[in-house]
């Protein structure tokens, strides 16, 4: 009896691994659920047959692992998508580019924040000055307080790539982020310069 | 023993499956403060359709949607009179707000906020 029941556990044990070795290999291939299945959809409802299934649009663009399982940002890039940049007559649309380095001296490799690829999806508005001030040091970032859902976590982990992306983030080495910092300073310095001799 | 590998390969099938629930895909938003209390279904809000048609600044920034789930006060009443979903959704841009059942979708009982699998839980949430 006591050995049948230790074949039995023997048998759930390796169900287990087996299950879950399984699983990050479904995942790591593109899936989207239909509409019906998406557990948020009424099936009741005739919006089930009406609305569109997420795999008949993001199949076709960029892939990915993670998120929606689109690189957003290629897929904009290439072409694949022209969303539109505002609606009401008027608006300024601004796009800026410039790299901001982070996370110089963690035990992770540093952060490069890419304005441009940030300012062709959103507005200014949308970081400066309530999420993120722009001076330089002035906003006491911490990985703790992302994983909250504050700071780059207010939209990473809710709508833009998620968290569990690590080293799209930590994407730089630090040799590289320090030569980047001393290029942008003597950059900053330059056009002082200029600018005072005018 | 072939027998017992049978019973291994279908319990782990099993537990697979129940270990990947259905998951709505990443950024659906539930809107639900006021819908069911009025009788309708709750709002699902898919982020993945609209991204590819319109950039985050037209809604968060020029439209003044606050990226916060549930923090927005929508009425149907600004809805018809073209505030929020219905600066679009006024037979112009986007179908009209008398296709009731395009927005009101969701499960009954379902909370607001945000899903999408165990990468999202929004804000505060992670
Ligand atoms: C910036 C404009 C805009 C805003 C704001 C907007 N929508 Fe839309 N929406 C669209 C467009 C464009 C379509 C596609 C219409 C078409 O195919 O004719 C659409 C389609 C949809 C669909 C159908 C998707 C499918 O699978 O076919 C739903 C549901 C929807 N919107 C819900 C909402 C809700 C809820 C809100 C407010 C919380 C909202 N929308 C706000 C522009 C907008
Ligand atoms: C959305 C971008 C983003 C993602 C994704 C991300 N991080 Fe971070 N991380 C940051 C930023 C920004 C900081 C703070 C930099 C600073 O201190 O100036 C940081 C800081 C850290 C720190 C503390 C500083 C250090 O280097 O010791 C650790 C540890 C860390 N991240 C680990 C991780 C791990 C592990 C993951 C993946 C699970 C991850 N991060 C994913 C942006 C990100
Ligand atoms: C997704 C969020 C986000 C958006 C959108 C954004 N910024 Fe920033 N910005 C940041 C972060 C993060 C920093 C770094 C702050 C720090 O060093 O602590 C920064 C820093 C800056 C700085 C100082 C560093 C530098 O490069 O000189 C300027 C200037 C700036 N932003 C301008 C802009 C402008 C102009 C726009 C709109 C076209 C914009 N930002 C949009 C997040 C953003
Ligand atoms: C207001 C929303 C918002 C905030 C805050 C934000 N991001 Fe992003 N980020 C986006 C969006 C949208 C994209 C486009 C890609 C996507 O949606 O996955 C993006 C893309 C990126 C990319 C490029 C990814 C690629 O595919 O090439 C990096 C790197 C990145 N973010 C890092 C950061 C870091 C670091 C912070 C915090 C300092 C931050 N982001 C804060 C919205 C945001
Ligand atoms: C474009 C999407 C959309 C369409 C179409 C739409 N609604 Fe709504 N409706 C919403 C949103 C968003 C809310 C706010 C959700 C919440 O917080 O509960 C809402 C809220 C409501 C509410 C509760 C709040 C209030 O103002 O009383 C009622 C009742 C309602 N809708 C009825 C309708 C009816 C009836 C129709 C069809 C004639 C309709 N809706 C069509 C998006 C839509
Ligand atoms: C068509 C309009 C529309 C577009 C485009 C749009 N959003 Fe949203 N967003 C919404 C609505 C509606 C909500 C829900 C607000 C609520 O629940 O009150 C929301 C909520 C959010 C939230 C809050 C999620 C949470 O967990 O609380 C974030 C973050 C966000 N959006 C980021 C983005 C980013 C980044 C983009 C661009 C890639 C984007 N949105 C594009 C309409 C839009």
């Amino acid at each position: 009896m006591v050995k049948r029941q230790v074949g039995l556990l023997r048998v759930w044990v390796v169900a287990v691994l087996v299950a879950a070795g399984s699983m990050p290999s479904a995942w790591a291939q593109q899936r989207w659920l239909p509409i019906a299945e998406d557990g948020l959809r009424d099936p009741a409802s005739p919006a089930v047959r009406l609305l569109q299934p997420p795999e008949e649009a993001l199949s076709k663009l960029e892939p990915d692992t993670a998120g929606n399982q689109v690189r957003w940002v290629k897929a904009l890039d290439k072409g694949q998508i022209e969303p539109r940049s505002s609606i009401l007559p008027g608006t300024e649309v601004e796009v800026y580019d410039g790299d901001v380095y982070l996370n110089l001296r963690g035990g992770m490799p540093p952060v490069r924040f890419p304005h441009r690829e940030h300012t062709l999806w959103l507005a200014c508005s949308n970081c400066h000055d309530e999420i993120f001030k722009k001076e330089p040091g002035s906003n006491k970032l911490s990985m703790f307080v992302i994983l909250q859902g504050e700071q780059c976590g207010v939209c990473h982990g809710a709508v833009a790539f998620p968290l569990t992306e690590c080293s799209r983030c930590h994407n730089t080495t630090r040799e590289e982020a320090l030569a980047a910092v001393e290029r942008q300073q003597a950059e900053r310095a330059a056009a002082k310069a200029k600018g005072a001799a005018r | 023993m072939t027998v017992r590998w049978l019973v291994v390969v279908l319990a782990a099938m099993f537990l697979a499956l129940i270990a990947m629930p259905a998951q709505s895909e990443y950024a659906d938003v539930v809107l639900n403060r006021f819908s069911e209390k009025e009788g309708m279904r709750p709002v699902v809000f898919p982020h993945w359709f609209h991204r590819i048609r319109f950039r985050c600044k037209v809604c968060h920034s020029e439209l003044g949607f606050k990226m916060r789930a549930g923090a927005n006060e929508v009425r149907m009443t600004d809805i018809i009179e073209g505030r929020f979903c219905g600066m679009c959704h006024d037979g112009q841009i986007a179908w009209a707000a008398d296709n009731c059942d395009l927005c009101h979708s969701g499960k009954p009982g379902l909370p607001p906020g945000i899903f999408g699998g165990h990468e999202t839980s929004g804000p505060g949430r992670w």
